[in-house]
């Protein structure tokens, strides 16, 4: 091609050799080139895009809209069948805290009826069951009743069960009828709706999840710390030894890396708990009595410890490859201008291993925002971050969308950290290794 | 409903061209699994010729759920825990039992008599009852050793710290049955904002010594390393390491809180007939006793207990290990499940934000 570009024609533009403009000429190039370097990457954005991006989207849907009180999927069919319609009909008519009337109590009969016939009150009391509590086993059995029920209605239902006169399930029904909903994130922030359908804040005895928030936040933000603080030497001594000796250490800061998480966190029981390996040393050596054994696990203190080990290689290797390439002259040069030896390290050394303390900040705190099984294993009650909450959720009261509406805010959290990262210290120098 | 049909009949076929009928049970696997291979599977083939396939999933209900909402049910007879039973038969997943099939006890109580209260349900029979108690370990105690559930809580009288469940089914229970509330009025003092303040505050007195336990393997494990000096546990946990391994454990029924697993039949099950042959030959009186013997979990037959023998090990009188052997009920305390479905999140909530602070 560059000999074709040493021969212009006289005239017109550019051309190649056979006759096509250079221009044409270099872009389909550059598409071809396009083109091969997207078939290459296309199947790991396929896979990104099934296991990472698709996910992640049904979890901000799932955030927002529980369609489990107006909607069940027939299993024999396969079809979804709308359930309360006449009551989401009369919703719709009437403003919010509207004093329900014998319309809205026959609506919901006829939709209690319904629902038993295609047994879909456990799902419809499971969803309202979450904002008000008591109220599952009241669809249930109100449901079981509702056939035989005659007009008028509201005294039918009050008969049943005077809870049925509720405002507060009135308005949770009235919330849970709506495609959208902002609810899951009003729980996730300790807010709830009153009678009257204003946010409030829920119960100081029943409010956790800012509390657990806050906790993960400033956990996180301790536990990089002392990785750094940790891995900051050891990733030092790593760089200026030489290769033959480093590789040795390179190996015992790897080999934990290697060794299951599981293992790590079960090995820091032993260690750590009253009976454990260091409380008996320590009462051996006369340090602490045999009564006053330290508790330094199933608490915060036990969380922070072993997820500082498990963590710091994430610290020590992006440290690492920052400081080997610094060339030892440059502090020479200082000191030898006059500086003292904290003077080059600080306005020499420091500044250039700024891009591995970033990445390894970032990767460690990521990382630990989002850690669950050593919490839920050493954490006890006070050591829980709020990962521990969200698999509760998941796992034990399957209300999936309070686990998304958390997981999404602490999605939000994270990506606000790195914008912040970002604008203070700047993504360009960032270096993973 | 085509579609499982075309299922049932092509797998009646196949069975059929094989020669032998099968079905498939499946369970949690482990001990409990040998227990009901032992007990119910080996005699069911021996009497009836069809053979008994087992399979193991970590909690039956989950697979199930999956089966019957994909259309593709391979499980005749399932082994599920009772409010499990209660969700999937409300979501319309099991078959409905028709309690008439169940024969009398051997005594000849009815069915319905026979069987503990409430122990069958729409979907579910029940064969066997565990419970969550606590245990101590008897090294621990010179003197006076914990007896009652108020034991559990007194600081005082019994130093040391405490193994507790981590989630408010159980715990608050039996802070209340501590702090004097009989077992049948448990429930009615839960339901009021005062009973649940009076749990909590129970649990206040002893929050700061507390080890809290998730998985039910991690107790009797706390106890052996003297992490803990009593804990809470399930009952066949720490059978298995009192009198299997010779762990000095002692357990204490006072208090105990007991919840009923059993069998039902998923919807769309392949051999639906066999499988209700199946089931109502299990829940017999002879052979739920027969389980019995090889695992501590008690019969839900009031008439299985005088069949009861020895336990595997041929020296172990299985009776007395039963939580539901006539001297281990009282101050016994069976789970409400209707409760803990309706106030299970509330009270979740208020124990986890408990627990944080």
């Amino acid at each position: 091609m560059s000999d074709a570009s040493t021969v212009p024609d006289q005239t017109g533009p550019l051309k190649t050799a056979d006759g096509k403009p250079l221009k044409s000429a270099l872009a389909a190039a550059q598409a071809h080139r396009t083109r091969r370097a997207f078939y290459l990457v296309a199947p790991l954005l396929f896979f990104v895009l099934i296991t990472f991006l698709l996910p992640i989207g049904q979890m901000l849907t799932m955030s927002v809209n529980n369609s489990s009180f107006y909607s069940w999927l027939d299993r024999d069919t396969g079809e979804k069948i709308p359930l309360m319609v006449e009551l989401r009909e009369w919703f719709d008519e009437t403003p919010a805290g509207t004093e329900p009337d014998e319309a809205a109590y026959a609506a919901l009969v006829s939709g209690l009826v319904h629902a038993r016939d295609v047994k879909a009150a456990g799902q419809i009391g499971t969803r309202i069951n979450y904002d008000v509590s008591r109220t599952r086993s009241l669809f249930t059995k109100t449901a079981r009743k509702a056939p035989k029920m005659e007009p008028p209605y509201k005294e039918a239902l009050l008969d049943a069960d005077e809870d049925w006169a509720n405002p507060r399930l009135w308005g949770a029904m009235r919330n849970a009828s709506k495609a959208f909903t902002i609810d899951f994130y009003l729980s996730a922030l300790d807010r709830t709706r009153d009678d009257q359908g204003n946010i409030v804040k829920i119960d100081e005895e029943r409010a956790v999840y800012l509390l657990l928030f806050k906790r993960t936040l400033i956990m996180s933000a301790l536990i990089t710390f002392m990785t750094l603080l940790l891995g900051f030497p050891i990733a030092h001594l790593l760089a200026i030894l030489p290769l033959r000796h480093s590789n040795l250490l390179m190996i015992f800061v790897l080999l934990p890396f290697w060794t299951s998480l599981l293992v790590r966190t079960t090995s820091w029981i032993v260690l750590l708990q009253s009976q454990g390996v260091v409380n008996d040393l320590w009462v051996s050596l006369g340090i602490i009595s045999d009564e006053g054994r330290l508790q330094m696990i199933y608490n915060q203190t036990g969380t922070i410890i072993a997820m500082t080990h498990i963590l710091l290689p994430f610290m020590v290797l992006p440290l690492y490859s920052v400081m080997r390439p610094i060339d030892p002259s440059y502090v020479r040069a200082a000191r030898s201008l006059g500086a003292t030896s904290w003077t080059a390290f600080r306005r020499i050394y420091l500044p250039q291993t700024i891009p591995g303390i970033g990445a390894g900040g970032l990767l460690v705190f990521i990382l630990s925002v989002g850690y669950y099984i050593t919490p839920a294993l050493v954490g006890g009650s006070t050591g829980q971050l709020i990962s521990n909450l969200i698999a509760f959720h998941m796992q034990n009261s399957l209300n999936w969308s309070l686990a998304a509406a958390l997981a999404s805010l602490l999605l939000f959290c994270v990506l606000l950290l790195y914008w912040l990262y970002d604008r203070l210290v700047g993504i360009d120098n960032l270096k993973l290794g | 409903m085509k579609k499982t049909l075309i299922l049932t009949t092509a797998l009646t076929g196949f069975a059929f061209a094989a020669g032998a009928e099968e079905i498939t049970v499946m369970s949690w696997g482990g001990a409990y699994a040998k227990s009901q291979i032992e007990g119910y599977h080996k005699p069911f083939t021996e009497k009836t010729g069809v053979k008994v396939i087992s399979v193991d999933a970590d909690n039956p209900a989950t697979p199930i759920k999956a089966q019957v909402e994909a259309g593709n049910v391979t499980v005749d007879v399932v082994d599920v825990e009772y409010p499990d039973a209660v969700r999937l038969c409300d979501e319309g997943l099991l078959e409905e039992i028709d309690p008439s099939i169940l024969p009398p006890g051997a005594d000849g109580t009815p069915a319905e008599e026979d069987f503990l209260d409430g122990a069958i349900s729409d979907c579910l029979v029940t064969t066997i009852v565990f419970s969550t108690l606590y245990g101590y370990d008897s090294t621990k105690f010179e003197g006076e050793a914990p007896s009652t559930i108020a034991d559990l809580f007194d600081m005082e009288k019994f130093p040391g710290k405490r193994g507790m469940r981590k989630a408010p089914k159980t715990t608050l229970e039996m802070a209340l049955m501590a702090d004097g509330v009989a077992p049948e009025d448990v429930y009615e003092v839960l339901e009021t904002d005062e009973g649940v303040d009076r749990a909590f505050a129970k649990l206040d007195t002893i929050k700061d010594n507390v080890v809290w336990w998730e998985a039910g393997a991690q107790p009797p494990q706390l106890l052996a390393d003297g992490e803990v000096v009593m804990t809470t546990a399930y009952n066949g946990r720490l059978f298995n390491a009192a009198v299997g391994e010779g762990q000095p454990f002692v357990m204490v029924y006072d208090g105990q809180v007991m919840d009923y697993d059993g069998y039902a039949i998923p919807k769309g099950a392949p051999n639906l007939e066999r499988a209700l042959e199946f089931l109502v030959f299990a829940t017999e009186t002879e052979q739920l006793a027969e389980q019995a013997k090889w695992i501590s979990y008690g019969p839900a037959r009031k008439s299985s207990a005088p069949f009861v023998g020895l336990y595997q090990d041929g020296k172990t009188e299985m009776g007395p290990h039963m939580p539901t052997s006539p001297e281990n009920l009282e101050g016994a305390l069976t789970t409400d499940y209707e409760f803990w479905v309706d106030y299970n999140t509330e009270l979740s909530e208020r124990f986890n934000a408990w627990l944080a602070q």
